[in-house]
């Protein structure tokens, strides 16, 4: 199998996988980091969104060769401690239920926040909309983006 | 049944033992439920912790911390957070002290109960308060005896004991003594005023650990030479396997092997659960990704084992039964036929539901290690004790040598009170006689679920003088009906001529529990029939409610399962709350209330029309579940259960043909998503009465609510789910 190197929260790993694996495989089963989930492997619900520079994607459909030399953000990598202000909001308004779409809500709610620091309600229910949250948490999520927005 | 205390008979002898730590502090071991065994004893090693004998335990150290540790799983209703509060309450410890572990999970077949039914807090209310009182009646015999005064002379608050002459002692300082002494009995619980934790808003335990992407769940999980397994099965139910070629499978990097399986499966045929008893195949490898690929390059035939059900066959199926007189009678109040005769105006409504999958945001997945000598089982699942008896069935293997792991669930909704994931897992490695995980991909998680079944309900009504005189719920359901207690919950013991009846058609599709099972569906019906019996009377929706629940107050029959009153004063608060009948022009506003799960819970929608279509902006909920341990986490679980009902009564579509489901993953599955939810507030009925569950009574009346404001926004009835296929059928297009 080839190898690639890439730079995953700002640490550079070398991984052997078959050119078409998907990220998300990568970081769950090869480097051990479970933070990022499956929920559907068709880029429809969410739960396996990372950060490719700045921008939140769909790990299940980024392919490891297409990623080489470029800059991946995970839940792990958010921040060292969980101080970033969406995990701090997170953890403020008490989220989760469940608990397993939400590494990728915060990973699509911090992307969202740097690209708009002061969204509106309609922005954030557009930006929040390409994830699901099977236990219906989304009172919660909208409010935490907004908090994490007037904390950031 | 108007007392409504549910206090449940607890054995106070021998339910909690101690012992002193060797490192230092002390280790209480007890059990939610039942009585502790005789001779058996806590270690004195917290590395020890046997949930064979105790199924949860409180270490206090030297310095005065509190751990609970229990293997009781969470599957999102918080019971993590809220049942180690209630014991906390009554030890009288500060809650920043307290710290809440999962249990060493690894012990031979432990007995706990079912994380179902919303019943976890009814259930371990008694318990919990009996072992966190006991707990502090000893910390302060021993402070007591130490001192040489009475214990009656201590106060405690907050970990420090006090006696008349104003000296001091931690529980720290006294852990040693107390773990000596013999366990009290007919300890007083805090009343209610004195709570200083139960009431107050308390963060989910878990939630550093979930804000920074820790491993916890089944998908998670991961043991020394374990293997990923993908399995393919049929592609419709009633189809099986003939033959397979694995030659390009076996070719792609990673995979190991590729395995036929279902002879032992089959063993356990006709439980519950079981989808597809036939032979499948399961592709081994090193990864995920290279058994996903390794099950798509598999070639099979598979042959037809009797009729492929459609949708289309169930419909007719369904309505044939209503269309009948072939009916099991459920309850019967007076004569039905008669009050209909003999009335001014009968209405008949037919209500028609789909199947519906779970969707657990983790897919189904399991790890198995199964050797001659043990079967490992780790993964997510609520009910461990069935899993363990049918692994040791199925493998031919002794209780004691079967060992289940619980991890934290990414969702439940019922699907994981079956585990034919974790028994699939259990053959395939006993076959491959290595470690395995099985791991479901969306698509085998929709298309291998254990269905909420389709349902139908014909509900007909007689009015005679501006009242309604009699009343008949008739159920066509598949595979299984409303259980017991349901024909005796509201309006039974309302309506002096009542009768409920079921009929069911036995189908291949595997079907079981689904959020508030029956009730989920039944509930919409009911309401948007009273909602036009109230109309048909000129009267307010819940007005109408409150002056039928007057005739149940007070009343004898020990089968009415709810109370009159509480419900009134239910409603009541949810028409105050709402502004009910006051809301500004164009806003239309949509009533349910519903009795489930002993909680008692009313619900009004609110719609705007933008742009002639209709918007869901907020729903407001009035919930009685007795004394709210959590607030925070309380509010959370009927803000969930509100929005998952909504979702799936506007779009929940799972259509069969020739066996096979149409839609296996969220491309053509619709869940609702944040741009469609409404705003949701939550206002709980203040009373000291003990709690009860709130994973499931949320979600029934929402259903309801939003289509009872559809109808006062659209003017339309809606009388199937999902509701957008009838908003968007030809000519009738409200919804774009």
């Amino acid at each position: 199998m080839p190898e690639y190197t890439l730079k995953i929260n700002g640490k550079s790993v070398t991984v052997n996988a078959d050119a078409d694996t998907p990220l998300l495989w990568v970081l769950r089963d090869e480097l051990d980091m479970v933070g990022t989930k499956f929920g559907c492997g068709i880029a429809q619900c969410g739960a396996c969104t990372v950060h490719l520079g700045d921008t939140a994607i769909r790990s299940c459909q980024l392919q490891i060769s297409m990623i080489e030399g470029k800059s991946i953000t995970t839940i792990e990598g958010l921040s060292k401690d969980g101080s970033h202000p969406v995990q701090e909001a997170w953890k403020e308004i008490d989220v989760p239920q469940c608990g397993y779409c939400q590494a990728g809500q915060m990973m699509t709610a911090s992307a969202f926040l740097k690209e708009n620091p002061n969204p509106s309600k309609e922005e954030i229910r557009e930006a929040m909309n390409g994830n699901i949250c099977r236990c219906a948490s989304y009172n919660r999520i909208e409010k935490a983006v907004e908090v994490a927005a007037k904390n950031s | 049944m108007e007392s409504q205390n549910n206090s449940l008979n607890f054995s106070r002898r021998n339910f909690l033992k101690t012992s002193a730590l060797a490192g230092g502090g002390m280790l209480i071991g007890f059990n939610f439920l039942t009585a502790c065994k005789p001779g058996v004893a806590p270690p004195v090693d917290i590395s020890k912790l046997n949930f064979n004998d105790f199924n949860a335990f409180i270490k206090i150290s030297d310095e005065g911390y509190v751990t609970i540790f229990s293997p009781n799983p969470e599957i999102g209703q918080g019971v993590k957070t809220s049942m180690p509060m209630i014991i906390a309450e009554e030890l009288d410890v500060s809650w920043d002290k307290v710290n809440v572990a999962q249990g060493v999970l690894d012990s031979k077949n432990y007995q706990r109960q079912v994380a179902g039914g919303s019943q976890s807090i009814r259930f371990g209310w008694d318990a919990l308060r009996q072992t966190g009182a006991t707990t502090r009646q000893m910390l302060i015999n021993a402070a007591a005896a130490k001192w040489g005064v009475e214990a009656s002379t201590c106060t405690v608050s907050e970990g420090i004991i006090t006696n008349a002459n104003g000296d001091t002692l931690g529980y720290g300082e006294i852990v040693k003594e107390a773990a000596v002494l013999e366990v009290p009995e007919n300890v007083k619980l805090k009343e209610t005023k004195d709570y200083k934790i139960i009431g107050q808003d308390v963060q989910n335990v878990d939630i550093d650990k979930i804000r920074t992407g820790k491993p916890l769940f089944g998908m998670d999980y991961k043991a020394e030479g374990m293997v990923y397994a993908s399995v393919l099965r049929p592609p419709a139910f009633g189809k099986k396997l003939v033959s397979f070629d694995d030659s390009k499978a076996k070719a792609v990097n990673g995979v190991i092997d590729v395995i036929r399986f279902g002879e032992k499966l089959k063993t356990l045929d006709g439980q519950i659960g079981f989808t597809r008893v036939t032979d499948k195949i399961a592709v081994l490898g090193t990864s995920t990704w290279a058994v996903i690929k390794g099950k798509k390059a598999l070639i099979a035939q598979w042959e037809d084992d009797g009729k492929l059900e459609s949708t289309e066959d169930h419909d007719k199926e369904l309505l044939k039964i209503l269309n009948g007189n072939k009916f099991d009678t459920r309850r019967e109040d007076g004569n039905v036929k008669k009050a209909f005769a003999q009335a001014d105006k009968v209405i008949e409504r037919t209500y028609e539901s789909p199947f519906l999958p779970h969707n657990c945001m983790e897919p189904m997945n399991f790890y198995a290690d199964v050797t001659e000598e043990r079967v490992h089982l780790v993964g997510p699942v609520q009910t461990p004790a069935w899993l363990s008896g049918l692994a040791s069935r199925m493998l031919g293997k002794k209780p004691e040598q079967v060992h289940v792991e619980m991890t934290r669930m990414g969702g439940g909704f019922g699907r994981r009170l079956y585990s034919d994931f974790a028994l699939e897992a259990a053959e395939i490695s006993s076959l491959a006689k290595k470690p395995v995980k099985v791991v479901f991909s969306r698509e085998d998680d929709m298309a291998a679920g254990t269905y909420r079944p389709a349902i139908k309900y014909r509900i007909k009504a007689s009015v005679k003088d501006g009242k309604i005189t009699g009343y008949h719920l008739k159920e066509a359901a598949i595979n299984g009906n409303m259980y017991g207690l349901i024909p005796n919950f509201f309006p039974a013991g309302c309506i002096p001529n009542y009768k409920v009846s079921t009929g069911n058609y036995r189908s291949k599709m595997t079907t079981g529990a689904w959020r508030a099972p029956y009730t989920n569906f039944l509930a919409f019906a009911e309401q948007s029939f009273f909602s036009e019996l109230a109309d048909e009377l000129g009267k307010d929706h819940p007005q109408l409610l409150i002056e039928l629940l007057q005739k149940v107050k007070g009343t004898t029959d020990q089968q009415i399962q709810y109370s009159g009153q509480r419900m009134e004063d239910t409603i009541k608060l949810a028409v105050e709350k709402s502004n009910w009948g006051k809301s500004p022009e164009g806003t239309y506003q949509g009533f349910a209330a519903y009795y489930s799960h002993n909680t008692y819970v009313a619900e009004v929608a609110d719609i705007e029309m933008k742009n002639g279509k209709p918007v869901l902006k907020k729903v407001t909920a009035a919930v009685d579940c007795g004394i709210v341990v959590n607030p925070l986490g309380a509010k959370n679980q009927v803000e969930g259960g509100v929005i998952d009902g909504i979702g799936h009564a506007m779009y929940g579509s799972f259509n069969f043909k020739d066996g096979a489901p149409q839609a296996v993953n969220f491309d053509r599955y619709r869940l609702i998503r944040m741009q469609e939810t409404p705003q949701v507030e939550v206002h709980f009925v203040q009373n000291e009465l003990s709690p009860t569950g709130l994973g499931e009574p949320g979600l029934p009346p929402a259903g309801g609510a939003v289509a009872n404001a559809l109808k006062a926004a659209t003017g339309k009835r809606l009388l199937s789910q999902p509701f957008i296929n009838e908003l968007n059928k030809k000519g009738n297009k409200i919804l774009g």
